[in-house]
């Protein structure tokens, strides 16, 4: 075979591995909206994706209430798992010795990759009793749906933040402590500033990771379809809701679900533009376009 | 004459590797010092002892005192950080930061703890005046940094450090990744800062040396073999080995 021949063939080959992935999506999504489109053209757009009641018994398929709970656990957990996380890359990446880091990183590994169902079990035994008895209530609650997936995005958000602030040229420290600024304001002013499209995806990572997330909060959430009055209410995720009802339902309401499956895809995606929209801009902003 | 740094028995080492031997120097006020030497002889190791960069090294070690006016900086009493702002250091990289030519300026004034708008955009537009960078940049404060050339990031770089108005300037090798167009730019300056700074330039390029210093010190493996006058050194040295340098016949 010639080297042409050989060229054109291997290139071809990555072609028709990188088209099939897309091709593999582009199936299951298609069969999402086949499966979930006559659901919301029988009930409705309107009622189906504001509507406030959902009882299958009855013939309700609004999924408004989860759409909130959904967002609603995936912000609170973002609220408390960001800080913590940034803090814990600086230091990881900025202050701990050597040593240390040797110990607590494969730790933070060991913790990304502890299956969902352990951790929703954890949460079931340890935290639902240990909510009930601080807050009242029964415990499960999307506050604490948002505590356990905290634990689980942690780690997304320390180790991809810390490899960020890690690539930064070592030059920009350098020339920040040879001006006279102390390493605080180094890392505040400089490291971490320059580390922010890192930061926004590993952000993004996490986020991605918390609206997906459905089994461990299944066994924590309450999984009452309501809108919550406050973040101690029991509330139903999206995904949730799908895997909850998909053993017994049939006919509409085996399409209803397939339609909140359509309602996560497009929040999904209007989260991921958000996002990539800030880390674009961000890196435009810093970089000049030359970062 | 008046010597700013005064370098009494210093000796460097990074792990069990003895870098720095016994260096004895004085540094005089207000003029241009040029180190000189071939690769690998402790050059920036040195100038970096001088602003106590070397501390960010794990493995670093040193025993010997650097006296600047007549105080030992290694003493523990030091602050670091009023030691970095009263001897600042211009990189051999270029090295802005990625924010506007107007903050990599006001940078170094900011840490300082100055606010105040006015007296930023007047100290900013000092510095880079005093870096002569001042005509190229003046409508486009606001722009990245990384948008300038090569020669110009230099020059900010200069202007970043003369903005706190520190007492000495280290500079090691700061025309190395230049053009020579940007490098006469660049000694041109330190011609024009040597009245009020104290400048310590580390150098390959020995026509540097002779155009813009006035004492040169040249290094061998770690030691400090001759230093004087510039004149003095390139013209009649006293040591064979930095006869043998200057003329190139190694290094």
């Amino acid at each position: 075979m010639s080297r042409w021949t050989e060229e054109y063939f291997i290139e071809k080959g990555l072609l028709l591995t990188a088209i099939s992935s897309i091709i593999i999506i582009g199936l299951i999504i298609i069969f999402i909206f086949k499966e979930g489109i006559p659901a919301i053209q029988s009930y409705g757009f309107f009622n189906f994706v504001f509507g406030m009641n959902w009882s299958p018994s009855e013939g309700q398929y609004g999924v408004f209430p989860m759409i909130i709970g959904s967002l609603g656990i995936t912000l609170l957990s973002l609220l408390m798992a960001v800080p913590l996380g940034l803090l814990c890359a600086i230091f990881l990446a900025e202050v701990a010795p050597a040593r240390m880091r040797k110990v607590l990183n494969p730790t933070l590994q060991t913790l990304a990759g502890i299956p969902s169902v352990v951790y929703g079990f954890f949460g079931l035994i340890l935290l639902v009793p240990f909510m009930r008895a601080q807050f009242g209530g029964t415990g499960f609650s999307m506050f604490t749906a948002s505590v356990i997936l905290t634990v689980m995005i942690l780690p997304i958000i320390v180790s991809v933040s810390e490899d960020a602030l890690r690539s930064i040229p070592h030059e920009y420290k350098e020339a920040s402590l040879a001006l006279g600024a102390t390493h605080w304001q180094t890392i505040k002013n400089v490291i971490f500033p320059a580390a922010i499209p890192g930061v926004i995806t590993s952000v993004i990572l996490g986020m991605g990771r918390a609206v997906g997330e459905t089994l461990a909060i299944i066994m924590v959430a309450g999984n009452v379809v309501q809108i919550p009055g406050s973040i101690f209410d029991p509330v139903r995720a999206l995904t949730s809701n799908i895997a909850i009802e998909m053993g017994y339902a049939t006919g509409i309401h085996y399409n209803a679900l397939f339609a909140t499956g359509i309602v996560l895809i497009f929040m999904i995606i209007v989260l991921l533009i958000i996002a990539n929209y800030l880390h674009y801009k961000k890196k435009v902003t810093i970089g000049g376009g030359y970062l | 004459m008046e010597y700013i740094i005064e370098v009494e028995d210093l000796n460097v080492y990074f792990d069990e590797l003895h870098i720095l031997k016994n260096i004895n120097i004085k540094i005089p006020k207000n003029a241009v010092t040029s180190l000189i030497g071939p690769s690998g002889c402790g050059k920036s190791t040195f100038i970096r002892t001088l602003n106590r960069m070397n501390d960010l090294i794990s493995t670093f070690r040193r025993d010997g005192t650097v006296l600047l006016d007549g105080e030992n900086i290694y003493n523990p009493k030091v602050d670091v950080v009023n030691l970095r702002k009263r001897v600042g250091m211009v990189f051999q990289k270029p090295n802005p930061f990625p924010k506007s030519i107007f903050d990599n300026v006001a940078y170094g004034l900011r840490v300082h703890g100055i606010n105040d708008k006015d007296v930023l955009a007047q100290k900013v537009e000092e510095a880079l005046k005093s870096a002569a960078l001042w005509e190229e940049v003046e409508n486009i404060l606001e722009k990245s940094a990384m948008g300038l050339s090569g020669g110009q990031q230099q020059r900010l770089c200069i202007a970043r450090t003369i903005a706190v108005e520190p007492d000495v300037i280290l500079m090691d090798e700061p025309c190395s990744a230049l053009d020579p167009i940007s490098t006469t730019k660049i000694e041109d300056l330190i011609h024009k800062l040597k009245k009020d700074y104290t400048i310590i330039i580390v150098t390959h390029n020995m026509q540097q040396a002779t155009r813009v210093s006035k004492y040169t010190a040249f290094f061998l493996h770690g030691e400090i073999v001759e230093s004087g006058k510039t004149d003095q050194i390139f013209l009649e040295p006293t040591d064979n080995r930095t006869e043998d340098y200057i003329t190139g016949r190694f290094g």
